[in-house]
């Protein structure tokens, strides 16, 4: 039969409409990548597509009855118009609430939330004003996230930056896979914390579970309180005065800050003897299997 | 191998990786790559350090602190001195005009400034990669 799939079709057009956008047309060379930029352009503060929103002006959204995805695309709408503070009333754990946000905003969310709140967020100031389940700010790029009460498991797997707090005591697996950003738990936190962790921060006031740090390629772990246990490769380093400086600020920021201080911080980092990723690794590989 | 032991060199210089290679280990010169980050990533700011810029940066973002900032430093790619743009999985060179300051410090707070400038930029990729790939 002649003529080209629907698939095939679909990526030519695709193709030709990114090289009509003036993309693809570089050499690479290495990771690197010519970039046209001038770095006396008109300063901005904010990205290009971000919506205009004045933090002075503020509204409240009753969630009672709606879904997850009419609050999440009120959300959207009332920043189209500017606003800059937004109120959720009656989230009745609802899971996915706020998640997507790549703008500077103030939300307050009026109660306990479900599972991925405020994953994926890039920018806004989030308040939660009760608990959260499972993987509250997974895979957050920028902004702030705190927690009044206690959160689920796997409070921000994978995050990338930002602040992400809690001011209870959060589950286990906490900032598993975190790539950046800083966690900070006002109470314990359970088994496997900071597991396979590759960079960022972590606080945790109170205590930690078993195998806190397992497997961390790098990052740092600050804890004020017991460690059940470490995890293969986390070792304990000294605390710097730069590192007391930057803890006591942070701790201070949240009203987080132990009467004590923070000298009694453990500081806890890969110890990086199971770095074994280089250019021969696939080749070294090949022989063995 | 798994589970082999392939630690890389300590950053020991700060112009450590536009002076040289930066290959010191055995193992690094054998695969003729530097193993793990060319700068320290466990460095945290110095807000001391802070510059104009980036106090404005916070004020209008609505941050007491650095926030994802605190994650970004200046690195050095193929001897020149660069900052690491996670949005577009790449390398963003610092101009040659700019001096580099003698200390980590100073210098990731140009890093910060320059990656701000740059992905806030009506010219940054993400804004064209939006226009073709945006769903909603």
């Amino acid at each position: 039969m002649e003529g080209v799939s629907p698939d095939l079709e679909y990526g030519k057009k695709q193709e030709a409409r990114a090289r009509e956008l003036g993309m693809m047309s570089e050499q690479l060379k290495g990771r690197s990548m010519e970039t046209f930029f001038e770095p006396a352009e008109d300063e901005n503060y904010t990205y290009a597509f971000a919506k205009d929103v004045d933090f002075n002006k503020r509204t409240e959204v009753d969630a009672d009855g709606m879904t997850t995805t009419e609050v999440n695309r009120s959300i959207r709408e009332l920043m189209d118009e500017g606003y800059g503070t937004i109120v959720i009333k009656n989230p009745r754990g609802m899971h996915s609430l706020g998640v997507g946000i790549l703008n500077r905003l103030n939300l307050i969310i009026d109660g306990s939330t479900g599972y991925f709140s405020t994953g994926l967020i890039d920018g806004p100031n989030v308040r939660i004003n009760g608990r959260v389940g499972w993987s509250c700010g997974e895979n957050m790029m920028a902004g702030t996230v705190m927690i009044e009460k206690n959160a689920g498991s796997t409070f921000g797997a994978a995050i990338r930056g930002g602040d992400l707090v809690c001011k209870g005591h959060v589950g286990s697996r906490t900032g598993i896979d975190q790539k950046g950003g800083t966690i900070i738990v006002g109470g314990d936190t359970g088994a496997l914390t900071g597991f396979m962790m590759q960079r960022g921060r972590m606080i945790i006031c109170g205590n930690a579970g078993k195998n806190l740090g397992d497997s961390m390629y790098d990052g740092t772990i600050f804890i004020g309180g017991e460690i059940r246990s470490l995890g293969v490769d986390a070792i304990e380093a000294e605390l710097t005065d730069l590192d007391r400086s930057w803890l006591n600020r942070k701790l201070r920021q949240y009203g987080l800050l132990p009467e004590k201080g923070v000298d009694h911080f453990t500081k806890i980092i890969a110890g990086k003897q199971l770095w074994n990723y280089d250019n021969l690794e696939p080749n070294e590989k090949k022989l063995i299997l | 191998m798994a589970g082999t032991q392939y630690r890389g060199s300590e950053i020991k210089d700060v112009d450590q990786f536009l002076k040289s290679d930066g290959l010191e280990s055995k193992r690094e010169k054998e695969i003729g790559q530097h193993i793990g980050y060319r700068y320290d990533v466990n460095l945290v700011p110095d807000y001391d350090r802070i510059t104009p810029f980036l106090s404005k940066y916070m004020e209008i973002m609505g941050w007491d602190d650095l926030n994802w900032l605190e994650d970004v430093h200046m690195g050095y790619e193929e001897g020149h001195p660069a900052v690491f743009d996670r949005n577009i999985n790449g390398w963003v060179r610092v101009p040659d005009a700019i001096e580099l300051p003698d200390n980590q410090q100073d210098r990731d707070m140009i890093a910060r400034e320059l990656l701000i400038k740059f992905q806030m930029s009506p010219n940054h990729p993400l804004v064209q990669l939006r226009k073709a790939y945006m769903k909603f």
